[in-house]
């Protein structure tokens, strides 16, 4: 599936951006991973974030998920002013990062079901999640740490799917998963910006994440800027 | 109480972690079993003073395997993330505190059962009647207060290198209470050195009180020290 | 909420207005004449004019500084404890707060070592060993230990706003755990008898120059403790000024690195 480059219309009048960040400097110990990031991502869209190693693409995914502090620079999530709120944003988005944040001598369904009742979820909600990210019967009682890696990945994104998190925080998904997983995944994510979830997308998986995304933001040196998608 | 809720899904669910990998029960506890031994060694197995000092050398055994049982407890979460996904999915840190807790006392008790049975039979200790209920008051309220301490220092030293070192400095002197009260509450149980009943209560009244003030600091405190 | 920014002045801006290439001001400068005259008085009420006590010999005259160490070991843990309950409290949250709590850290670490060998020499001289399982001996070496945790915990890295966050949360922790700790060494060593020829405190009816002395010794310890702290508060404001400017440098690198490619 392909989408033209067009850009989205910003000035929207009374549109308040779900992501919004100005200049923002962040630092990993005493090194500054964001050296000055400025984006501005509404509601529904994919955006791809796309840049060499080390270019700060996780610590910018990290820092909307609030759990990176903002050091210079403004940067808000939803509305709130991640200086002040970080804690009330993380509800609201999942990160998905290079771990899985699963348990590897628990099932799939034992993990996904922890996930979900932690966050409130109802017992239906986390197995139509389950169902959904296709670890629903076979995989199901299966412990993590006999998974495949997409299997895990699969597994992560089910507890982001129970939590019904309005933004998507994704450091290269695609990784580890072969080409029907990767189709699973690009779905997936489709399927959750059509219901209204924002997704950023960290990739190096270029040809894959350009098919999907509807905008792409390069970051080089801890900056950022406008790119194009072929 | 939500908080509560939520903790008790964690202390679940580390618990069952703890049965599917049987860490624990396979390394901890026979290490724990191993410093019984080893002190017999060192104090050169004369049965009178190992009598003696046995209450004392069970709550030493104890803090030892503490240490390991908080580094695997937050092992478990580092692993794969798991603390950190908890911190975005935006649990209550309170209730990841007392998860934690809940399940590192659950651990620590069998603990202290397996060396107070190891007491038993390597020391030559005998535990009379009218001492039970102390006894059990004693390892209750002993080990609330360690698991307190435990899971918030382990918070602070888990995950990044070169902090797990950190955990057995800040650990010790803190539970210095515990071992002490422990100790001598253990001794009036079982009428070592001819200790007398009512001293032991004394003892775990201080033990409640730490308990109790490391439980409410330490649920309090958690949350500021595991973020960034 | 900028944490290494340079233009961040709290706290900074005394250092900003000193003229010479030390951190003193003319206020420590007033402070540290203030001590060393305190400290002649001492040595010379402590040595000369003061008179040797008729039980412990010449050895009471560790008493001057013994004691004052473990007053002002008190003081700053206090002042520690203090600082960082108004570095989590306040509103503004500023760092200056953590680097007072965290100077007079460790300046308390030091003086309580100070009291623990002063002690134990004094022991030595007295009682004839150097250490006794008593409960103020035994609560004083957990002290010592736990606040050098504290300074570990200060050590462990990250930002300054992370490090004051996590050593305001271990310093009031820290202060919780004494009461606990002094409560139930007392118990401890008062159930287990033993003859208290181990009383560290003077006699009752003591010489009035001995209690002078002991007096000036305060004086000048607590002169001396205000003196290092004010010191050492000026120089940590300095290496974090250092260190964020150290951010500016590598910030303008990076950017560069990026203009590069």
């Amino acid at each position: 599936m392909s989408r033209s480059s067009e850009s989205i219309d910003r000035s929207a009048a009374g549109a308040t951006a779900v992501v919004e960040l100005r200049d923002v400097v962040a630092t990993l110990g005493r090194f500054p991973a964001l050296s000055g990031a400025t984006m501005r991502v509404e509601r529904s869209e994919i955006v791809l974030l796309r840049g060499p190693n080390g270019a700060g693409k996780t610590t910018l995914l990290r820092l909307c998920a609030g759990l990176v502090p903002v050091v210079r620079g403004e940067a808000f999530v939803m509305g709130h002013d991640l200086s002040v709120d970080r804690e009330r944003v993380r509800p609201l988005v999942g990160l998905l990062g290079h771990q899985n944040g699963l348990y590897a001598d628990l099932t799939v369904a034992e993990n996904v079901r922890f996930w979900g009742a932690t966050v409130g979820a109802s017992t239906a909600e986390v197995d139509a999640a389950m169902d959904r990210m296709g670890v629903a019967d076979r995989l199901a009682d299966v412990p993590v740490r006999k998974l495949s890696a997409g299997q895990k990945r699969r597994a992560a994104l089910a507890g982001l799917v129970a939590r019904r998190a309005q933004v998507w925080l994704l450091d290269e998904p695609h990784a580890g998963l072969d080409q029907t997983g990767r189709d699973e995944l690009d779905a997936t994510l489709q399927q959750a910006a059509d219901a209204g979830a924002t997704i950023l997308v960290a990739s190096h998986e270029l040809d894959r994440a350009e098919s999907l995304a509807t905008r792409a933001i390069d970051v080089v040196a801890g900056q950022t800027s406008d790119g194009h998608l072929s | 109480m939500r908080v509560l809720r939520v903790a008790w899904l964690i202390a679940r669910k580390d618990l069952a972690i703890e049965r599917r990998s049987r860490i624990i029960t396979n390394q901890v506890l026979p290490f724990a079993a191993v410093t019984m031994v080893i002190f017999g060694f060192a104090l050169d197995a004369n049965t009178d003073v190992l009598e003696l000092v046995a209450p004392g050398l069970v709550w030493l055994a104890t803090m030892f395997s503490l240490l390991l049982l908080v580094q695997r407890t937050f092992a478990v979460e580092s692993d794969d993330g798991a603390l950190d996904a908890m911190r975005v999915a935006g649990v209550d840190p309170r209730a990841i505190f007392v998860g934690k807790a809940i399940g590192l006392g659950i651990q620590l008790l069998v603990l202290e059962v397996v060396l107070l049975a190891a007491a038993v039979i390597l020391y030559g200790e005998t535990i009379r009647g009218s001492g039970v209920v102390l006894l059990v008051t004693t390892l209750i309220s002993a080990t609330c207060g360690l698991a307190a301490v435990g899971t918030l220092y382990g918070g602070l030293a888990a995950g990044s290198k070169g902090r797990e070192t950190l955990l057995p400095l800040l650990t010790f002197p803190a539970v210095a209470p515990v071992l002490i009260g422990a100790t001598r509450a253990v001794e009036s149980a079982l009428g070592t050195g001819a200790a007398e009943l009512s001293e032991g209560w004394q003892w775990v009244s201080l033990l409640a009180v730490f308990a109790v003030a490391f439980g409410v600091g330490g649920a309090l405190a958690f949350g500021p020290l595991i973020d960034e | 909420m900028t944490t290494l920014d340079p233009t961040d002045t709290t706290g900074t801006t005394t250092v900003a207005s000193s003229t010479g290439r030390t951190p003193g001001t003319r206020a420590t400068n007033v402070i540290a004449i203030a001590t060393g005259v305190a400290m002649t008085w001492l040595v010379l009420f402590a040595l000369v004019f003061s008179p040797a006590d008729a039980n412990q010999g010449e050895s009471v005259r560790l008493m001057y500084i013994h004691l004052p160490t473990i007053w002002v070991a008190y003081l700053s843990f206090t002042v520690t404890a203090v600082s960082s309950g108004l570095y989590l409290f306040t509103k503004k949250q500023s760092l200056g707060w953590d680097r007072l709590a965290g100077a007079s850290a460790e300046i308390g670490v030091i003086f309580v070592g100070l009291t623990l060998v002063v002690g134990s020499l004094w022991g030595r001289l007295t009682w004839g060993v150097f250490w006794q399982w008593d409960a103020r001996l035994t609560t004083t070496a957990l002290l010592f230990v736990t606040y050098i945790g504290y300074l570990a915990v200060r050590r462990l890295g990250g930002s300054h706003q992370q490090r004051a966050k996590r050593s305001a949360v271990i310093g009031l922790v820290s202060v919780l755990l004494l009461p606990l700790v002094h409560w139930s060494v007392r118990i401890w060593r008062s159930l287990h008898q033993s003859p208290t020829i181990l009383d560290t405190d003077l006699d009752a009816d003591i010489d009035g120059t001995m209690l002078l002395s002991v007096f000036i010794g305060m004086v000048a310890f607590s002169l001396l403790y205000t003196w290092l702290v004010m010191y050492r508060t000026r120089v940590m404001a300095m290496e974090d000024l250092v260190e964020d400017q150290g951010l500016d440098l590598a910030l303008a690198e990076r950017r560069a690195e990026g203009v590069g490619r």
